[in-house]
């Protein structure tokens, strides 16, 4: 099975008056129809950047995609998003790829109403219209579980609550049913009671339409419950990549071995949270070796000298697994030699 | 730790309101109205202990916070700190008792001024306090970077020159500079990302070991407050539903909606986010302009009763140290679907739970000392 999207060494620049950033520095990824992948990472770790700049959505300038491919394979053909103009790539965004904001609030116009915003969306990429586009639009108020949906269609952003604001958004995202969604924090600005609602319908959704939902979070507690693969992030690469339940139970880098330690379980005693010292790696120079060695306990030379790619280190159950370190912490010495996951064999990846 | 029931109380909080008046413009939340911000609770905490103080936003946390160190004036009500009554005190003597009570704020960006220097910023209070000689203020203030892990060469920079973790420690720094006994820490961490808010929470722990500080501890985190609190109380528009030691809570959840905010919070284990027990609380918080009678939480309760929507409940003790406030914990007819629903909560958790990671951080290597 051939992903959906398939994005490989993406190198993202941003030309600021103090330099330039080097928000993300060679990003690939395997996103397969109907799977959630979770993207995690904390902030400044090029999730966002990356995951917008595959829609064209950073700023152009001061953002520069400097390289990189990213195929997108709907069914309607095969194209590479990256070197779309920008009426095609008008044509894919908010059409067969949805999107969902952090803030519902800055994402919503207060001054058209909830209706005319879907319609919007329905108009631009089918052939619907007025009483037509009007009906799907309610349609989709009420699948993504607003009550009332007739007369919700008429109200203004202000008249619905953070919560509904985040639905309303997911009824633009999934209207022209897309093949992809990418949901950047999509629960952040909400409780946890309101979040785990948006979980929930996420999760329904993605499974009944069959769409691929690519779920940026710094949360590694909620996409536990959604994401089938997790890609874990820092300093604009991608350093972990695996099924879910392998990443979580067998961390094979040292980041996300860190940051597992770091949270506080709601249902297990710890003494001591797991302390990461150091703060995250400043991205203004290209990267020459691991960004975490630094604040790595398990660094020796060869992270100071060069940056590791993914290593292949799936385990025998055909799970998908990778990590990004020069340590081996399986054998729990220096990697001698590995398979980078580029050589990874399609086929035998499995959801 | 021993059990908190009996022992003597260094903060006392009884009967506390704090209504903001109905004029446009009111600097909370922006709501126009009587907004019941905090409206009638009670809470002790014994010396050197933490009570955690949890709910979602809009639900009162961090006014309870503000009123109990009388940065605001509450409505009514009264607060003890040691043998003192602070909401009776005149402005005048307020600040005489202030090195006594301090805080640490969210927002390190703007708690902290950009224009003063770290040593200005540490020494403020102690300069406000009346100490002049400038070597003594001098060393303390390196004493205090110590502390709270900042070299002293830190003092004359500027706060932007900071990460978020760093600038949280200045604020701490400056929190302390006056040797208080009790710190409201309001929620100290939200803002920081996850690496850096075990740091400050570790910090905040080994600070209470070292100096004895008692802390009022104010987040929306359910997971975090569970793991720096002796207890726990739980807020919902202004009212404190349930308050129990860490562990009895977490065992024997009784008010829904703590049950609620259980099985919400997200877990970082696959498999008990498949299998975990969860009530989906419908709709969101309602207004605290306008809150539901009788029982507030009765809107998005699942074992609400007619009962509930008249009377409010009051809250009452059921177990050793447990108080609750639900007229339906202990009411025959739906008591064991309550204590049920807990039970399943707590169980499915407790059942899926694996050990963990199989490596861990070796923060203890030589780098990765802190």
């Amino acid at each position: 099975m051939n992903p959906i999207l398939e994005v490989r060494d993406l190198h993202v620049h941003f030309d600021t008056v103090d330099g330039t950033v080097h928000a993300v520095n060679g990003v690939s990824l395997d996103l397969f129809a109907g799977e959630t992948l979770g993207v995690v990472g904390e902030s400044g770790s090029g999730k966002s950047v990356s995951m917008m700049s595959l829609l064209r959505l950073i700023p152009q300038p001061p953002g520069r995609i400097v390289s990189g491919s990213a195929r997108f394979r709907p069914a309607s053909g095969d194209l590479d998003l990256l070197s779309l103009g920008k009426r095609e790539m008008a044509a894919i965004r908010g059409n067969r790829i949805g999107f969902i904001f952090q803030d519902p609030m800055s994402s919503l116009n207060p001054l058209l109403t909830i209706g005319d915003q879907i319609r919007e969306s329905i108009e631009q990429h089918t052939s619907k219209r007025d009483a037509q586009a009007r009906r799907r639009a309610i349609q989709l108020l009420d699948q993504v579980g607003i009550p009332d949906p007739e007369a919700r269609y008429r109200n203004y952003p202000h008249q619905f609550s953070g919560g509904m604001r985040q639905r309303v958004m997911i009824a633009i995202a999934i209207a022209c049913d897309p093949d992809i969604v990418i949901a950047d924090e999509p629960t952040t600005a909400l409780d946890v009671t309101v979040q785990a609602q948006i979980v929930d319908l996420m999760n329904r959704l993605s499974a009944d339409l069959g769409i691929a939902v690519i779920w940026i979070s710094h949360d590694l507690g909620v996409v536990a419950g959604i994401a089938h693969h997790l890609l874990v992030m820092y300093g604009g690469t991608v350093v972990e990549y695996g099924a879910v339940d392998q990443l979580y139970a067998h961390p094979r880098h040292p980041y996300t071995i860190g940051l597992l330690g770091a949270l506080p379980k709601l249902h297990v005693n710890e003494d001591e949270l797991v302390n990461i010292s150091g703060t995250p790696p400043s991205l203004f120079s290209p990267p020459q070796q691991c960004p975490f060695e630094p604040r790595c306990p398990w660094a020796f030379e060869t992270c100071l000298n060069s940056q590791p790619p993914l290593f292949d280190i799936s385990p025998d159950t055909g799970s998908r697994h990778a990590s990004a370190c020069w340590y081996d912490l399986d054998r729990d010495k220096p990697r001698a030699s590995g398979q980078p996951v580029a050589e990874w064999d399609k086929e035998d990846a499995t959801l | 730790m021993t059990d908190t029931g009996n022992a003597a109380a260094f903060v006392r909080v009884r009967g506390l309101k704090q209504h903001f008046p109905i004029t446009r413009g009111v600097i909370f939340s922006r709501k126009i109205g009587a907004v019941r911000a905090v409206d009638d609770i009670s809470f002790d905490i014994p010396q050197g202990e933490t009570l955690g103080l949890v709910g979602e936003s809009g639900c009162g946390k961090s006014t309870t916070g503000r009123s109990v160190l009388r940065l605001y004036r509450p409505t009514a009500g009264s607060v003890t700190i040691g043998d003192l009554e602070i909401s009776a005190l005149s402005e005048r003597q307020l600040r005489a008792e202030r090195p006594k009570m301090q805080m640490i704020f969210q927002d390190s960006y703007s708690s902290l001024n950009p224009r003063h220097s770290v040593a200005k910023i540490v020494a403020e209070p102690l300069i406000i306090q009346g100490h002049n000689n400038a070597a003594q203020v001098r060393e303390r203030v390196q004493q205090l970077l110590e502390l709270v892990g900042l070299e002293p060469e830190h003092m004359k920079r500027y706060p932007h020159e900071f990460s978020g973790g760093q600038r949280q420690r200045i604020g701490i720094a400056r929190a302390l500079a006056l040797n208080p006994q009790f710190v409201v820490c309001d929620e100290p961490i939200s803002a920081l990302d996850v690496s850096i808010q075990a740091q400050v929470v570790n910090l905040l722990v080994r600070l209470q070991r070292e100096l004895g500080l008692t802390y009022l501890f104010i987040a929306h985190d359910l997971s975090m407050v569970r793991h720096i609190s002796h207890r726990i109380a739980v807020m919902y528009l202004g009212k404190i539903m349930e308050l129990a030691r860490y562990d009895e809570l977490f065992q024997n959840p009784m008010h829904p909606y703590t049950q609620s905010l259980m099985s919400a919070v997200p877990i970082p284990e696959p498999e008990v986010e498949k299998s975990r027990s969860r009530i989906l609380l419908k709709g969101d918080v309602p207004s605290p302009a306008n809150p539901p009678s009788g029982c507030v939480f009765s809107t998005r309760c699942p074992f609400a009763t007619e009962r509930c929507q008249r009377e409010v409940p009051q809250p009452r003790q059921l177990r050793p140290g447990h108080t609750v406030a639900c007229h339906n914990v202990d009411d025959p007819a739906v008591a064991e679907d309550i204590r049920l629903s807990g039970h399943k909560i707590v169980s499915s958790l407790q059942d899926a739970a694996s050990s963990g990671p199989d490596r861990v951080f070796a923060s203890a290597l030589p780098g990765g000392a802190s």
